[in-house]
Protein backbone atom coordinates (compact mmCIF):
# COMPACT_ATOMS: atom_id res chain seq x y z
CA UNK A 1 0.00 0.00 0.00
CA UNK A 2 1.20 3.83 -0.65
CA UNK A 3 0.91 5.81 1.50
CA UNK A 4 -2.38 7.68 1.82
CA UNK A 5 -3.21 11.14 0.84
CA UNK A 6 -4.83 13.20 3.77
CA UNK A 7 -7.02 15.81 1.90
CA UNK A 8 -10.49 16.03 3.51
CA UNK A 9 -13.66 15.86 1.30
CA UNK A 10 -15.54 18.40 -0.22
CA UNK A 11 -18.90 19.04 1.16
CA UNK A 12 -21.46 18.21 -0.92
CA UNK A 13 -24.08 21.21 -2.38
CA UNK A 14 -27.48 20.43 -1.90
CA UNK A 15 -30.39 22.21 -3.41
CA UNK A 16 -30.90 25.86 -2.02
CA UNK A 17 -34.75 24.75 -2.20
CA UNK A 18 -37.70 27.22 -3.24
CA UNK A 19 -37.42 29.21 -0.24
CA UNK A 20 -33.99 30.42 -0.38
CA UNK A 21 -35.11 34.18 0.12
CA UNK A 22 -35.68 32.96 3.89
CA UNK A 23 -31.81 32.88 4.22
CA UNK A 24 -30.65 34.97 1.81
CA UNK A 25 -33.15 37.82 1.28
CA UNK A 26 -35.31 37.25 4.07
CA UNK A 27 -37.02 41.14 3.45
CA UNK A 28 -38.14 39.81 0.10
CA UNK A 29 -39.85 36.80 1.35
CA UNK A 30 -41.94 39.17 3.60
CA UNK A 31 -40.20 39.74 6.85
CA UNK A 32 -38.11 41.92 8.47
CA UNK A 33 -35.44 40.24 10.80
CA UNK A 34 -32.28 42.31 9.69
CA UNK A 35 -31.31 45.28 10.43
CA UNK A 36 -28.72 45.27 7.43
CA UNK A 37 -30.11 43.08 4.32
CA UNK A 38 -27.52 42.43 1.63
CA UNK A 39 -28.98 43.31 -1.55
CA UNK A 40 -28.68 44.13 -5.90
CA UNK A 41 -27.62 47.90 -5.59
CA UNK A 42 -24.04 47.82 -5.54
CA UNK A 43 -23.22 51.52 -5.64
CA UNK A 44 -22.93 54.45 -3.62
CA UNK A 45 -23.19 58.22 -5.24
CA UNK A 46 -19.21 57.87 -4.10
CA UNK A 47 -18.88 54.97 -6.51
CA UNK A 48 -16.20 55.58 -9.42
CA UNK A 49 -17.40 54.38 -12.97
CA UNK A 50 -19.98 54.06 -15.43
CA UNK A 51 -23.14 53.35 -13.08
CA UNK A 52 -25.40 50.66 -15.25
CA UNK A 53 -28.34 48.29 -15.16
CA UNK A 54 -27.41 44.43 -15.57
CA UNK A 55 -31.15 42.76 -15.39
CA UNK A 56 -32.52 39.64 -17.28
CA UNK A 57 -34.79 36.60 -17.05
CA UNK A 58 -33.33 32.89 -15.47
CA UNK A 59 -35.56 30.67 -17.64
CA UNK A 60 -35.97 26.90 -17.73
CA UNK A 61 -36.14 24.06 -19.99
CA UNK A 62 -39.92 25.34 -21.03
CA UNK A 63 -38.92 28.68 -21.81
CA UNK A 64 -40.32 29.80 -18.73
CA UNK A 65 -39.10 32.30 -16.04
CA UNK A 66 -37.38 30.50 -12.75
CA UNK A 67 -39.33 33.03 -10.73
CA UNK A 68 -37.91 31.34 -7.38
CA UNK A 69 -34.07 31.65 -8.52
CA UNK A 70 -31.87 33.95 -7.04
CA UNK A 71 -28.26 35.33 -8.54
CA UNK A 72 -25.48 36.83 -6.99
CA UNK A 73 -22.87 38.96 -8.70
CA UNK A 74 -19.04 39.58 -8.10
CA UNK A 75 -16.97 41.71 -10.40
CA UNK A 76 -13.84 44.14 -9.90
CA UNK A 77 -14.25 47.98 -9.71
CA UNK A 78 -14.17 50.61 -12.79
CA UNK A 79 -10.23 50.00 -12.37
CA UNK A 80 -10.37 46.37 -13.43
CA UNK A 81 -9.64 45.29 -9.46
CA UNK A 82 -11.22 42.99 -7.37
CA UNK A 83 -11.80 44.48 -4.06
CA UNK A 84 -10.10 41.34 -2.46
CA UNK A 85 -6.37 40.59 -0.82
CA UNK A 86 -5.97 37.84 -3.68
CA UNK A 87 -5.86 40.83 -6.26
CA UNK A 88 -2.42 41.84 -6.44
CA UNK A 89 -2.86 44.09 -9.29
CA UNK A 90 -1.09 47.21 -8.91
CA UNK A 91 -4.88 49.46 -8.97
CA UNK A 92 -6.36 51.49 -6.40
CA UNK A 93 -9.31 49.67 -4.94
CA UNK A 94 -12.49 51.78 -4.92
CA UNK A 95 -13.01 51.83 -0.57
CA UNK A 96 -17.41 52.37 -1.76
CA UNK A 97 -17.64 49.68 -3.85
CA UNK A 98 -17.49 46.26 -2.49
CA UNK A 99 -18.56 44.42 -6.11
CA UNK A 100 -21.02 41.44 -5.01
CA UNK A 101 -24.62 41.76 -4.91
CA UNK A 102 -27.18 39.35 -4.36
CA UNK A 103 -30.78 39.86 -6.42
CA UNK A 104 -33.85 37.16 -6.19
CA UNK A 105 -36.10 36.90 -8.86
CA UNK A 106 -38.79 39.09 -8.53
CA UNK A 107 -41.80 36.71 -7.88
CA UNK A 108 -43.77 38.50 -10.27
CA UNK A 109 -41.77 39.64 -13.37
CA UNK A 110 -39.45 36.99 -13.05
CA UNK A 111 -36.73 39.32 -13.18
CA UNK A 112 -33.22 39.73 -11.60
CA UNK A 113 -31.50 43.02 -11.77
CA UNK A 114 -28.62 44.69 -10.28
CA UNK A 115 -27.44 48.16 -10.28
CA UNK A 116 -23.78 48.40 -10.55
CA UNK A 117 -20.78 49.96 -12.50
CA UNK A 118 -19.03 48.44 -15.56
CA UNK A 119 -16.04 46.96 -14.51
CA UNK A 120 -12.95 47.61 -16.17
CA UNK A 121 -10.58 44.85 -17.43
CA UNK A 122 -9.01 42.28 -15.13
CA UNK A 123 -5.39 40.60 -16.23
CA UNK A 124 -6.08 37.06 -17.02
CA UNK A 125 -3.92 34.21 -16.73
CA UNK A 126 -0.32 34.41 -18.73
CA UNK A 127 -0.34 37.82 -19.33
CA UNK A 128 -3.38 38.22 -21.42
CA UNK A 129 -5.96 40.99 -20.46
CA UNK A 130 -9.43 39.65 -20.08
CA UNK A 131 -12.32 41.88 -21.28
CA UNK A 132 -14.66 43.31 -18.63
CA UNK A 133 -17.06 40.82 -16.94
CA UNK A 134 -18.74 40.07 -14.08
CA UNK A 135 -19.26 36.80 -12.55
CA UNK A 136 -22.59 35.20 -11.77
CA UNK A 137 -23.78 32.66 -9.75
CA UNK A 138 -27.09 30.98 -9.91
CA UNK A 139 -28.99 28.65 -7.68
CA UNK A 140 -32.76 27.80 -7.25
CA UNK A 141 -35.30 24.82 -6.66
CA UNK A 142 -34.00 22.04 -9.11
CA UNK A 143 -30.46 23.61 -8.99
CA UNK A 144 -27.99 20.86 -7.34
CA UNK A 145 -25.04 22.82 -7.83
CA UNK A 146 -24.70 26.23 -8.16
CA UNK A 147 -24.21 27.53 -11.86
CA UNK A 148 -21.45 29.84 -12.63
CA UNK A 149 -21.41 31.97 -15.57
CA UNK A 150 -19.64 35.44 -16.90
CA UNK A 151 -21.75 38.29 -18.68
CA UNK A 152 -19.82 40.72 -20.86
CA UNK A 153 -20.63 43.95 -22.71
CA UNK A 154 -21.66 44.05 -25.95
CA UNK A 155 -20.15 47.45 -26.55
CA UNK A 156 -16.89 46.16 -25.56
CA UNK A 157 -16.34 44.30 -29.20
CA UNK A 158 -12.33 44.55 -29.76
CA UNK A 159 -11.81 43.22 -25.98
CA UNK A 160 -14.53 40.52 -26.32
CA UNK A 161 -13.05 39.33 -29.37
CA UNK A 162 -9.54 39.27 -27.63
CA UNK A 163 -10.96 37.80 -24.27
CA UNK A 164 -9.57 34.61 -23.56
CA UNK A 165 -12.09 32.85 -21.94
CA UNK A 166 -14.65 33.83 -24.52
CA UNK A 167 -12.71 32.50 -27.02
CA UNK A 168 -12.06 29.14 -25.47
CA UNK A 169 -15.88 28.68 -26.94
CA UNK A 170 -15.81 27.14 -30.20
CA UNK A 171 -19.43 27.57 -31.88
CA UNK A 172 -20.08 31.70 -32.35
CA UNK A 173 -23.83 31.29 -31.42
CA UNK A 174 -22.76 30.05 -27.80
CA UNK A 175 -20.13 32.29 -27.33
CA UNK A 176 -22.82 35.12 -27.95
CA UNK A 177 -24.79 33.66 -24.87
CA UNK A 178 -22.52 35.00 -22.95
CA UNK A 179 -22.77 38.88 -24.48
CA UNK A 180 -25.47 41.25 -22.60
CA UNK A 181 -26.75 43.40 -25.66
CA UNK A 182 -26.88 47.74 -24.19
CA UNK A 183 -30.10 49.92 -24.36
CA UNK A 184 -30.85 53.19 -21.81
CA UNK A 185 -33.80 53.49 -19.50
CA UNK A 186 -34.10 56.86 -18.26
CA UNK A 187 -30.79 57.81 -19.27
CA UNK A 188 -29.24 54.87 -17.46
CA UNK A 189 -27.66 52.27 -19.55
CA UNK A 190 -29.32 48.95 -19.16
CA UNK A 191 -27.46 45.35 -20.24
CA UNK A 192 -29.68 42.66 -20.53
CA UNK A 193 -28.69 39.18 -19.45
CA UNK A 194 -30.62 35.96 -19.68
CA UNK A 195 -29.71 33.67 -18.45
CA UNK A 196 -30.92 30.34 -20.07
CA UNK A 197 -31.20 26.42 -18.92
CA UNK A 198 -31.75 24.47 -22.03
CA UNK A 199 -32.64 24.64 -25.26
CA UNK A 200 -31.11 26.43 -28.55
CA UNK A 201 -30.14 29.40 -26.59
CA UNK A 202 -28.40 27.73 -23.57
CA UNK A 203 -26.25 30.01 -21.96
CA UNK A 204 -22.69 28.80 -21.76
CA UNK A 205 -22.10 27.48 -18.37
CA UNK A 206 -18.43 27.09 -16.03
CA UNK A 207 -16.73 24.66 -14.20
CA UNK A 208 -14.16 26.85 -12.79
CA UNK B 1 0.20 35.28 -3.10
CA UNK B 2 -2.84 33.54 -4.95
CA UNK B 3 -3.44 29.94 -5.29
CA UNK B 4 -5.56 28.06 -7.59
CA UNK B 5 -8.67 26.50 -6.23
CA UNK B 6 -8.81 22.49 -6.41
CA UNK B 7 -11.53 21.24 -8.67
CA UNK B 8 -15.13 20.50 -7.90
CA UNK B 9 -14.76 16.69 -6.96
CA UNK B 10 -18.11 15.30 -9.10
CA UNK B 11 -17.17 12.14 -8.00
CA UNK B 12 -19.05 13.52 -5.26
CA UNK B 13 -21.26 16.47 -6.28
CA UNK B 14 -24.64 16.21 -7.20
CA UNK B 15 -25.13 16.14 -11.22
CA UNK B 16 -27.48 18.74 -12.67
CA UNK B 17 -29.70 16.10 -14.23
CA UNK B 18 -31.20 14.00 -11.48
CA UNK B 19 -34.48 12.77 -12.53
CA UNK B 20 -36.12 11.08 -9.28
CA UNK B 21 -35.95 15.23 -8.10
CA UNK B 22 -38.11 15.50 -10.78
CA UNK B 23 -37.77 19.66 -10.64
CA UNK B 24 -34.10 19.15 -11.61
CA UNK B 25 -35.23 17.94 -15.07
CA UNK B 26 -36.15 20.90 -16.28
CA UNK B 27 -33.81 23.12 -14.53
CA UNK B 28 -30.59 21.01 -15.11
CA UNK B 29 -27.92 22.43 -18.49
CA UNK B 30 -27.85 20.11 -21.17
CA UNK B 31 -24.74 20.81 -22.66
CA UNK B 32 -21.50 19.85 -21.05
CA UNK B 33 -19.95 22.63 -18.42
CA UNK B 34 -16.97 24.63 -19.95
CA UNK B 35 -13.56 24.00 -17.81
CA UNK B 36 -11.77 27.01 -17.06
CA UNK B 37 -8.71 27.59 -15.28
CA UNK B 38 -8.66 29.89 -12.27
CA UNK B 39 -8.44 33.76 -12.95
CA UNK B 40 -8.76 36.61 -10.37
CA UNK B 41 -12.69 36.91 -11.23
CA UNK B 42 -12.57 32.90 -9.67
CA UNK B 43 -10.15 33.10 -6.71
CA UNK B 44 -11.22 36.38 -5.24
CA UNK B 45 -14.56 36.98 -3.62
CA UNK B 46 -16.83 39.25 -1.35
CA UNK B 47 -15.06 40.15 2.21
CA UNK B 48 -17.95 40.34 5.34
CA UNK B 49 -17.09 42.02 8.06
CA UNK B 50 -18.38 41.90 11.51
CA UNK B 51 -20.46 45.55 12.06
CA UNK B 52 -23.05 43.97 9.14
CA UNK B 53 -23.54 41.50 11.07
CA UNK B 54 -26.69 42.25 14.24
CA UNK B 55 -26.23 41.08 17.58
CA UNK B 56 -28.69 38.38 17.48
CA UNK B 57 -28.45 37.18 14.01
CA UNK B 58 -27.10 33.85 15.17
CA UNK B 59 -29.67 32.98 17.40
CA UNK B 60 -32.83 32.01 15.91
CA UNK B 61 -34.51 31.53 19.15
CA UNK B 62 -34.71 35.19 19.86
CA UNK B 63 -34.39 37.18 16.83
CA UNK B 64 -37.67 37.06 16.02
CA UNK B 65 -39.47 36.63 19.01
CA UNK B 66 -42.39 38.83 19.72
CA UNK B 67 -44.73 37.22 22.69
CA UNK B 68 -42.25 34.55 23.66
CA UNK B 69 -39.76 32.47 22.53
CA UNK B 70 -40.56 29.74 19.74
CA UNK B 71 -42.37 26.35 20.51
CA UNK B 72 -39.81 23.17 19.90
CA UNK B 73 -36.54 21.40 20.71
CA UNK B 74 -33.88 23.63 21.57
CA UNK B 75 -30.77 23.40 19.78
CA UNK B 76 -27.01 24.37 19.19
CA UNK B 77 -25.38 24.26 16.14
CA UNK B 78 -21.56 24.35 15.69
CA UNK B 79 -18.50 23.69 13.75
CA UNK B 80 -15.84 24.85 11.51
CA UNK B 81 -15.57 25.92 8.18
CA UNK B 82 -12.05 24.23 6.63
CA UNK B 83 -10.81 23.42 2.90
CA UNK B 84 -9.82 20.30 2.11
CA UNK B 85 -6.28 21.10 3.27
CA UNK B 86 -7.78 21.00 6.76
CA UNK B 87 -6.66 24.79 6.81
CA UNK B 88 -9.37 27.06 8.82
CA UNK B 89 -11.67 29.63 6.72
CA UNK B 90 -11.38 32.42 8.86
CA UNK B 91 -14.29 35.52 8.82
CA UNK B 92 -16.32 33.81 6.42
CA UNK B 93 -20.17 34.53 5.75
CA UNK B 94 -22.13 31.72 7.03
CA UNK B 95 -25.99 31.83 6.35
CA UNK B 96 -28.65 29.43 7.46
CA UNK B 97 -32.51 29.08 7.02
CA UNK B 98 -35.11 26.19 7.86
CA UNK B 99 -38.84 25.59 8.89
CA UNK B 100 -40.02 25.79 12.45
CA UNK B 101 -40.54 22.67 14.55
CA UNK B 102 -43.71 21.66 12.35
CA UNK B 103 -42.14 21.79 9.62
CA UNK B 104 -43.25 25.27 7.94
CA UNK B 105 -41.22 28.04 6.73
CA UNK B 106 -42.11 31.65 6.75
CA UNK B 107 -42.82 32.10 3.45
CA UNK B 108 -45.61 33.16 1.17
CA UNK B 109 -45.02 29.81 -1.03
CA UNK B 110 -45.60 27.68 1.86
CA UNK B 111 -48.84 26.09 2.24
CA UNK B 112 -48.14 22.96 4.28
CA UNK B 113 -50.66 22.83 7.12
CA UNK B 114 -48.48 22.61 10.45
CA UNK B 115 -48.44 26.27 12.07
CA UNK B 116 -46.71 29.31 11.67
CA UNK B 117 -45.05 29.86 14.92
CA UNK B 118 -45.24 33.69 15.60
CA UNK B 119 -42.11 33.61 17.58
CA UNK B 120 -39.96 31.72 14.92
CA UNK B 121 -38.42 33.65 11.59
CA UNK B 122 -36.24 30.28 10.43
CA UNK B 123 -33.17 32.41 9.15
CA UNK B 124 -29.79 33.64 10.95
CA UNK B 125 -25.96 34.29 10.00
CA UNK B 126 -22.67 34.41 11.18
CA UNK B 127 -18.48 35.09 10.18
CA UNK B 128 -16.50 32.46 11.45
CA UNK B 129 -13.76 32.92 13.60
CA UNK B 130 -10.32 33.31 13.00
CA UNK B 131 -9.93 29.37 13.69
CA UNK B 132 -13.29 29.03 11.38
CA UNK B 133 -15.26 28.28 14.34
CA UNK B 134 -18.94 29.07 14.14
CA UNK B 135 -22.23 28.63 16.19
CA UNK B 136 -25.63 29.40 16.34
CA UNK B 137 -28.54 28.48 18.34
CA UNK B 138 -32.03 27.61 17.34
CA UNK B 139 -34.99 25.16 17.33
CA UNK B 140 -34.97 21.82 15.80
CA UNK B 141 -36.70 22.07 12.26
CA UNK B 142 -39.40 19.37 11.43
CA UNK B 143 -39.86 17.49 8.83
CA UNK B 144 -42.34 18.29 5.87
CA UNK B 145 -43.96 16.69 2.68
CA UNK B 146 -43.33 18.32 -0.67
CA UNK B 147 -44.42 17.05 -4.24
CA UNK B 148 -41.57 15.30 -5.60
CA UNK B 149 -43.93 11.93 -5.30
CA UNK B 150 -47.12 11.77 -4.11
CA UNK B 151 -45.88 10.41 -0.52
CA UNK B 152 -41.83 12.55 -0.53
CA UNK B 153 -40.68 14.01 3.05
CA UNK B 154 -37.80 16.24 3.19
CA UNK B 155 -36.06 14.98 6.60
CA UNK B 156 -35.23 17.36 9.13
CA UNK B 157 -33.21 20.19 7.67
CA UNK B 158 -31.00 23.59 7.87
CA UNK B 159 -30.04 24.63 4.67
CA UNK B 160 -26.65 26.33 4.75
CA UNK B 161 -24.38 29.07 2.46
CA UNK B 162 -21.29 29.51 3.02
CA UNK B 163 -19.07 32.17 0.68
CA UNK B 164 -15.32 31.20 1.24
CA UNK B 165 -12.33 33.17 -0.02
CA UNK B 166 -12.87 32.64 -3.75
CA UNK B 167 -16.10 33.32 -5.44
CA UNK B 168 -15.78 29.51 -7.19
CA UNK B 169 -15.81 28.36 -3.57
CA UNK B 170 -19.71 29.18 -3.21
CA UNK B 171 -21.34 26.65 -1.57
CA UNK B 172 -25.08 26.38 -0.30
CA UNK B 173 -26.25 22.63 1.39
CA UNK B 174 -28.45 21.03 3.50
CA UNK B 175 -27.23 19.12 7.11
CA UNK B 176 -29.27 16.71 8.80
CA UNK B 177 -29.98 15.13 12.03
CA UNK B 178 -28.17 11.64 13.34
CA UNK B 179 -30.98 9.45 13.45
CA UNK B 180 -33.73 10.35 11.10
CA UNK B 181 -35.12 7.70 8.58
CA UNK B 182 -36.10 9.88 6.13
CA UNK B 183 -32.89 10.57 4.83
CA UNK B 184 -32.12 7.74 3.17
CA UNK B 185 -35.46 7.93 1.35
CA UNK B 186 -34.96 11.62 0.51
CA UNK B 187 -34.74 12.10 -3.26
CA UNK B 188 -32.90 15.46 -2.73
CA UNK B 189 -30.55 13.83 -0.19
CA UNK B 190 -30.02 11.01 -3.44
CA UNK B 191 -28.84 13.40 -5.86
CA UNK B 192 -25.42 12.84 -3.93
CA UNK B 193 -23.68 9.85 -5.78
CA UNK B 194 -21.39 8.63 -2.87
CA UNK B 195 -22.97 7.39 0.31
CA UNK B 196 -20.02 8.84 2.54
CA UNK B 197 -20.89 12.51 0.99
CA UNK B 198 -24.16 11.83 2.35
CA UNK B 199 -23.12 10.40 5.89
CA UNK B 200 -20.90 13.62 6.30
CA UNK B 201 -24.09 16.28 5.92
CA UNK B 202 -25.54 13.92 9.10
CA UNK B 203 -25.03 16.17 11.71
CA UNK B 204 -24.29 13.95 15.21
CA UNK B 205 -25.48 14.85 18.34
CA UNK B 206 -22.50 16.81 20.68
CA UNK B 207 -23.46 15.94 24.30
CA UNK B 208 -20.30 18.00 25.38
CA UNK B 209 -21.14 21.18 23.25
CA UNK B 210 -24.82 20.89 24.61
CA UNK B 211 -25.86 23.84 27.94
CA UNK B 212 -27.15 20.74 30.85
CA UNK B 213 -30.97 21.35 31.63
CA UNK B 214 -31.01 23.89 28.30
CA UNK B 215 -29.72 23.16 25.46
CA UNK B 216 -28.69 20.22 23.05
CA UNK B 217 -26.20 20.29 20.63
CA UNK B 218 -25.19 19.40 17.19
CA UNK B 219 -21.65 19.39 15.24
CA UNK B 220 -21.77 20.12 11.81
CA UNK B 221 -18.18 20.67 10.12
CA UNK B 222 -18.23 22.57 6.14
CA UNK B 223 -14.66 21.48 4.18
CA UNK B 224 -14.47 24.21 0.98
CA UNK B 225 -12.58 23.16 -1.97
CA UNK B 226 -9.04 23.65 -0.89
CA UNK B 227 -6.49 25.44 -3.09
CA UNK B 228 -2.68 24.48 -4.12
CA UNK B 229 0.27 25.91 -2.81
CA UNK B 230 2.83 27.83 -5.26
CA UNK B 231 5.60 25.14 -5.39
CA UNK B 232 6.42 26.39 -8.55
CA UNK B 233 6.15 29.79 -10.71
CA UNK B 234 2.51 31.06 -10.30
CA UNK B 235 1.15 31.52 -13.43
CA UNK B 236 -1.90 32.70 -12.37
CA UNK B 237 -0.54 36.19 -12.24
CA UNK B 238 0.92 36.12 -15.94
CA UNK B 239 3.96 35.82 -17.00
FE1 LIG C 1 -35.97 23.10 3.19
Amino acid sequence: MPQELSYLKQTASQTAGPYVHIGLAPNRAGFDIFKNNFGDVLTTPDTLGEQIILEGLVIDGTGSPMRDALVELWQANAAGKYNHPNDTQKKPVDPSFRGWGRSPCDFETGFYRFETIKPGAVLGRNGKMMAPHVSLWIVARGVNIGLQTRAYFADEEAANAADPVLNLIEQDKRRRTLIAPRSARAGVPVYRFDIVFQGENETVFFDV
Amino acid sequence: MMSELYQWDRTLQPPAFTPDYKTSILRSPRAPLLSLENTLSEVTGPVFSHNEIGELDNDLIRNYAHTGEPIGERIIVHGRVIDENGRAVPRTLIEFWQANAGGRYRHKKDTYLAPVDPNFGGCGRCLSDDNGYYFFRTIKPGPYPWRNYVNSWRPAHIHFSVFGSGFAQRLITQMYFEGDPLIRLCPIVKTIPDRDAVERLIAPLDLNASVPLDTLAYRFDIVLRGSRSTLFENRLEGN
